[in-house]
């Protein structure tokens, strides 16, 4: 089943062909309209008109997810602010977000690529979409529900959080579809089943699950569980949202990124040197038809490989590896972007607080906690417990209020953090050895 | 007529008790009570000492996190309602106690408290009026 046949189907030839007709024209719009972007291309001395073949491509420069925080808040935008209809962000590092901005246009083709999605993972008219994706600045609610109306399925709009209210809903509605973190999922049906509710009699006949990494066990794991179908979808604020690339159901082997309106590229993250099809590295993305907010070359900093082989689906598509990691320090929280520096600069903001700090990630039950250690110097140590533990307190409101995710403060001895030579280790990540 | 004593944060870990306990033996630092105040987490260790300002230079040499404050020791006559009497001063006058032990030893036929207040000097004017024997440092150090 196709959303969209006569694209999802192209012939090789035929997508190269689109691709390098818009690539030429995207590029010959960002350097009329961004400065940025005129800035540098002319250093990098190309224009739209050095772009022969799609092997040019790599004759351009790589734009950075600091080049976008550089711009803040409007100025990678290549369109009047009139002509945007949506804007998006997500988290930054000092605590000003990257913006993105949509025509209506892009919102059109965003609606379309994840109702091509939907229809990828087995999901049809007729179906009720429940969407526990958060709605807000960021991408993944709207993205989700956009797609699945354009599709003509139920959407319910219930965003995340009240565990209770979600497995009342998807009981009651009859929900055939889940949207959500492959964590949160497992998480509900761990709820449930405290609740007397086995998922496995709900509905639900497909999950399309995202927004952090996982693995093969897990997706096992929750098949076994919930009795669904449970496919992959990837996707990042900056190249659109949710929908850039997704499993199809029949073949469940890699993701399916939609070549008509992103090109692709795997590079090694050191030396940006282009890798060949089936090398791991990280993934580059250049968006073609993107009007609000287009990106050439944008490093995702996702780690991935790319094949070209034909899928049984019948999508002529390449497809991408489930992410193995990231080639910058960012976590993934329950879904939520967190850069260690990010937690750097709120402690800083704490009056005594010192440099040295340490972030444990675990997942428990099914749902990622993240542990704060802070150092409790002089200046900041009380020998009163309602102080000390008002400070904890504070961090972590802070913390919430600035990244939207919820963490855990440990106060503890100074030096008890491993002080290192040139890189300090300010993260364990324990999740991956479960 | 306040007492010192030295706080000492300490991490809810296997033998860190034994461990500040031990450095002040090392140095010959004799302890004359404490109280330990404690969350899951953490541990605040309250001292008094012989020698306050030895006691606070080697832990922080051996890296911990050292204060010093204020409390104020009293004597109470060690009877039922002895206790309840000084509080009823205290609140009439509304001062806050922030938390309060016992001293191990009694002097003469009475008990002794430590009081951490909230406003020192008030407290100990406070008591000093009602008949109250508030006790030197001088006196806990050695006794």
């Amino acid at each position: 089943m196709f959303f969209n046949e006569e694209f999802e189907t192209l012939p090789r030839e035929a997508i190269e062909a689109l691709q390098l007709k818009r690539l030429k024209s995207m590029v010959e719009r960002v350097q009329r309209s961004v400065p940025f972007y005129q800035e540098s291309l002319a250093k990098a001395g190309v224009t739209s008109d050095s772009i022969q073949t799609l092997a040019d491509l790599a004759r351009l420069p790589f734009t950075y997810k600091q080049d976008m925080r550089d711009s803040y808040p409007y100025r990678m935008f290549a369109v009047p602010m009139e002509d945007i209809v949506r804007i998006h962000a997500s988290s930054g590092t000092t605590g000003k977000p990257t913006v993105v901005g949509y025509t209506r246009k892009d919102i059109d083709t965003w609606s379309e690529l994840m109702a091509r999605s939907f229809v990828a993972a087995g999901v049809h008219k007729g179906d009720i979409i429940h969407n526990s994706y958060g709605y807000g600045l960021f991408t993944g609610g709207l993205g989700a529900h956009y797609g699945a109306e354009r599709l003509g399925a139920s959407v319910i709009p219930m965003s995340g959080g009240n565990t209770k209210k979600q497995i009342m809903i998807m009981q009651d509605f009859g929900s055939t579809v889940l949207t959500c973190t492959p964590s949160y999922s497992l998480f509900m049906a761990e709820a449930a089943r405290e609740e007397g509710i086995d998922f496995r009699d709900l509905k639900l006949r497909v999950g399309i699950f995202g927004a952090e990494p996982w693995s093969e066990e897990m997706r096992c794991d929750i098949e076994t569980k919930l009795n669904l179908c449970a496919v992959d979808i990837y996707g990042l604020s900056e190249i659109m949202g949710p929908g850039v690339a997704i499993e199809c159901c029949e073949a469940k082997q890699g993701l399916h990124i939609w070549e008509d309106h992103f090109i692709p590229e795997i590079i090694d993250p050191e030396s940006g040197e282009l890798l060949e099809a089936g090398k791991e590295g990280e993934l580059v993305i250049t968006t073609i038809t993107k009007e609000g907010i287009p990106l050439i070359r944008y490093r995702t900093r996702d780690i991935t490989s790319i094949s070209y082989e034909p899928c049984i689906c019948g999508r002529t598509h390449a497809r991408i590896a489930r992410m193995s990691g990231r080639s910058d320090d960012m976590l993934i929280i329950r879904g939520v972007n967190v850069f260690p520096s990010q937690i750097e600069s709120i402690l800083m903001g704490v009056e005594g607080v010192e440099p040295h700090y340490l972030l444990i990630v675990e997942r428990k039950d099914n749902l990622d906690t993240l542990e704060v250690q802070v150092e409790v110097g002089e200046q900041i140590f009380s020998d009163e417990i309602k102080h000390l533990q008002a400070l904890s307190l504070r961090i972590e409101k802070q913390i919430k209020e600035m990244l939207g995710v919820t963490c855990r403060v440990r106060l503890v001895e100074p030096k008890s953090i491993t002080r290192s030579e040139g890189k300090a280790k300010r993260v364990i990540d324990n999740r991956n050895k479960a | 007529m306040h007492v010192e004593q030295i706080s000492i944060f300490i991490e809810n870990k296997f033998g860190r008790l034994a461990e500040v306990t031990r450095i002040l033996g090392d140095a010959g630092v004799n302890i004359r009570t404490l109280s330990l105040a404690d969350t899951s987490d953490f541990g605040i260790l309250r001292l008094i000492v012989n020698d306050t300002e030895k006691a606070k230079t080697v832990l922080k040499e051996r890296g911990f996190t050292v204060s010093k404050t204020e409390v104020v020791a009293v004597e109470i006559p060690d009877r039922p309602g002895g206790l309840a009497d000084i509080l009823q001063t205290l609140d009439a006058d509304g001062i806050n106690v922030e938390y309060m032990y016992a001293f191990v030893e009694r002097c003469g036929e009475n008990a002794v408290m430590i009081f951490r207040f909230d406003e020192t000097q008030k407290a100990i004017a406070t008591l000093a009026a009602k008949g109250f024997n508030v006790l030197p440092g001088e006196r806990l150090y050695r006794m």
